[in-house]
């Protein structure tokens, strides 16, 4: 073995560490400011402060300090739990909507893996996050864990149909898999002579499809009012109800990355995701991972925004909309959108 | 690695013939309101019988209350009943003294304890819609309503120095007067919460999802009702008008003019969560209305302590005196021997009866149901174990 070859190997390995480790120090930036965040922004809907003191400045280290304790708090397993499956869940759900950021175009100069079925992955590996939380409830041998797993599993399956129906609209106009061609097709500012050439903006059934997609993953990232695998009032904290220390907190870490997962498939499929709303000013690499990160943020900021105003279905209701009112409409919606592109 | 371990669940599952799984509802269950316990029988989500086991909080409040040496060493014991209440708890106490013993009691007193006792009936009632609309996962609306309920405890602590168990009243008059600004206080809390109770029905009373929450949910009969000896805000709920302040007018509710509202099963079936909800909004509005008129016509001067006796001593006898609190028909039934302390006394709580009539309004109904079912009775624990 020549001096090349571990040059080679060795620049293979940095390579994948660089594409591991990219999509990993975001998602955990994120969610340390996102929980943050959410507690901020809590405050400021209620008339009240939110976390204060930890860190000074508007207690901005909290969620670092609430990470430190769970850390140090004890890892409870059931006696009747099956072990196994009860530690291995957790991870599971959390290497679920990690995985899928490999397919996410984060700027134009960075891609994670550029497959040419980047949303037929997506989905598929997201698919996964229901198969961890029935894991978890049944491996937690609780009655309410079980019931939490049910709604879950329930729930996420059924609102799979119209998040993958949505997508396909956006397929059908871009004509490609591919979440980094789809963005490319959205750079421009030629709708009505100003708009940005986003999806939203090129097509008014490409709304409705957005208004669509965004309930549907409210529910696929279980916010309110689609919280019920783990709505707190009525199932104690559903699939987590057994789960403590960093165990609980790989939960919350995955659902605060699927949050975001979703939130930046909305931004690249209907807001130009890296594109700049301004044509070529603030363009660029750079400005790409900004512009979206700040559009993913923004739907993340309006999903909190829901979930400290509204109420919680009831699980019934919650199919209900799902089967009679989302998945026709979305199919009605997709059919449209195929005659308009036949037509223009 | 044992995979195939989790067997409890299952095996109560995988018996032949038996469908339905047997589940604990608390009592340390987060919308249980306290610690009750349910024990209930699912069917998937839904519920095919319900058992309520209560006694989690028993405090011998009657054994108490035989046992102290002086009548009026019971009154801080009648504020730990209905905590949230406690204002109209401790009234309904010195008012059955107050008829036992034969005492005039100055017409100030009666103006003050009218004014706390519906400015504790809004207190609670705020309590009880924000806590409903948090069983519903609105949490929002519960802190709005802390932050009114707030001023409410700002008031009384000024006045009796407590936020939560005031033993303020008396037999025969108050521990001592309000503070100096009670009146202006008072009239301002009343100005600032009117537009409150419209922000509230917007945000919640009228949302969607809580009306698709709540209508048509637990449905609960005027006759079923009566029968069990259901009152208050539950009773009314049902399209029944029943409210002692009017129809056994005690104290000096006979002087003032305001409604009784009822439930009309306005977005649903009459008797449902949602017209149990919106007789407690709609009863907010009412004792704004009574405390405005008791404010404007109160003396301004008297002595609210001259009436007070030095000693407790009643005759041979027995009282039943009752008053509306918040919850309902509050009783106590009194019977002295002459001594210092009651032969017998018994309280008769509201929260008690309303708890009684679950299994009958929820069987049939689905576990989320069964949170919005007990949120909407709003009960007390304290209450309903004593």
């Amino acid at each position: 073995m020549g001096i090349f070859q571990m040059t080679a190997n060795s620049f293979a390995l940095t390579t994948i560490l660089v594409h591991a480790l990219f999509p990993l120090t975001i998602i955990l930036v994120y969610a340390l400011v996102a929980i943050w965040g959410e507690r901020k922004i809590a405050g400021f809907i209620q008339d009240r402060l939110g976390p204060m003191r930890v860190g000074g400045w508007h207690g901005w280290a909290q969620s670092i300090a609430d990470l430190l304790k769970l850390i140090q708090k004890e890892d409870i397993i059931p006696t009747d739990a099956s072990r196994f499956l009860f530690k291995f869940a957790p991870f599971m759900m959390f290497a679920a909507s990690y995985a899928a950021f490999a397919v996410i175009p984060f700027s134009s100069g960075y891609m994670g893996s550029s497959i040419n079925i980047g949303v037929f992955y997506l989905l598929a590996v997201t698919s996964l996050l229901t198969l961890s939380i029935i894991m978890a409830a049944w491996a937690s041998n609780n009655k309410w864990s079980l019931l939490g797993g049910m709604r879950s599993a329930a729930q996420m399956v059924s609102y799979e149909v119209p998040t993958i129906a949505t997508v396909l609209t956006v397929i059908v106009v871009s004509g490609s898999l591919n979440l980094m061609t789809v963005t490319e097709l959205q750079s421009g500012n030629d709708v009505l002579g100003f708009l940005p050439n986003w999806f939203i903006f090129q097509n008014p059934f490409l709304i409705v499809a957005f208004i669509i997609f965004f309930i549907s993953i409210l529910a696929e990232a279980h916010r309110v009012p689609f919280d019920l695998p783990e709505s707190e009032s009525e199932l104690v904290a559903g699939y987590q109800t057994e789960y403590s220390g960093m165990r609980w907190a790989m939960f919350m870490l995955a659902e605060y990355a699927d949050m975001l997962l979703l939130s930046l498939l909305g931004a690249t499929l209907f807001f130009g995701g890296w594109n700049s709303p301004f044509g070529d000013f603030m363009a660029g690499p750079v400005w790409g991972f900004f512009w979206f990160m700040l559009k993913g943020l923004l739907l993340v900021f309006v999903m909190m925004w829901i979930r400290w105003t509204l109420p919680r279905y009831r699980v019934d209701q919650l199919m209900h909309i799902c089967w009679s009112i989302l998945i026709p409409l979305s199919f009605i919606n997709l059919i449209l959108v195929a005659l308009w592109e036949l037509i223009f | 690695m044992n995979t195939n371990k989790p067997e409890l669940v299952i095996k109560e599952l995988g018996q032949p013939g038996k469908r339905e799984m047997t589940i604990n509802m608390g009592p340390q269950h987060p919308s249980t309101h306290g610690v009750l316990r349910l024990e209930l029988d699912l069917d998937g989500e839904l519920i095919t019988a319900v058992r309520p086991h209560i006694g989690y909080l028993h405090r011998c409040f009657e054994k108490y209350a035989e046992q102290m040496d002086d009548y009026s060493k019971v009154i801080p014991y009648t504020d730990r009943m209905d905590y949230v209440s406690a204002m109209n708890q401790e009234h309904g106490y010195v008012i059955a003294l107050e008829k036992m013993l034969e005492i005039e009691v100055p017409v100030k007193v009666e103006y003050i304890r009218v004014i706390v006792a519906e400015l504790q009936r809004i207190a609670s009632h705020l309590l009880g819609i924000g806590a409903f609309g948090l069983d519903l996962g609105a949490f929002t609306p519960f802190l709005y309503c802390f932050i009114e309920r707030e001023k409410i405890l700002d008031i009384f602590e000024k006045s009796s120095g407590a936020r939560l168990l005031y033993n303020y009243m008396a037999v025969g008059g108050l521990m001592r007067d309000v503070h100096s600004d009670f009146r202006k206080d008072t009239s301002e809390f009343v100005k600032t919460f009117r537009p409150k109770i419209k922000e509230l029905n917007d945000l919640l009373s009228y949302n969607r999802i809580f009306i698709d929450r709540t209508a048509n949910i637990g449905v609960l009969p005027v006759d079923v009702a009566l029968n069990f000896g259901a009152s208050g805000p539950v009773l009314r709920g049902s399209g029944y008008k029943w409210d002692l302040r009017k129809n056994d007018p005690y104290s000096i509710y006979d002087r003032f003019e305001f409604d009784i509202p009822v439930g009309s099963g306005e977005v649903g079936t009459l008797g449902d969560c949602w017209d149990r909800y919106i007789v407690r909004v709609r009863e907010m509005e009412e004792s704004l209305k009574i405390i405005e008129q008791a404010v404007d016509t109160m003396p301004e001067t008297g002595d609210v302590t001259e009436a007070i006796p030095k000693r407790i001593r009643p005759k041979d006898g027995e009282v039943y005196v009752r008053s509306e609190t918040p919850r309902g028909e509050l009783g106590y039934y009194i019977i002295s021997d002459k001594s210092a302390s009651a032969y017998r006394v018994k309280a008769r709580a509201p929260s008690f009866v309303h708890l009684s009539m679950l299994p009958a309004i929820s069987v049939g109904s689905l576990i989320a149901d069964m949170v919005a079912i007990v949120g909407s009775i709003d009960i007390v624990l304290g209450e309903v174990d004593r």
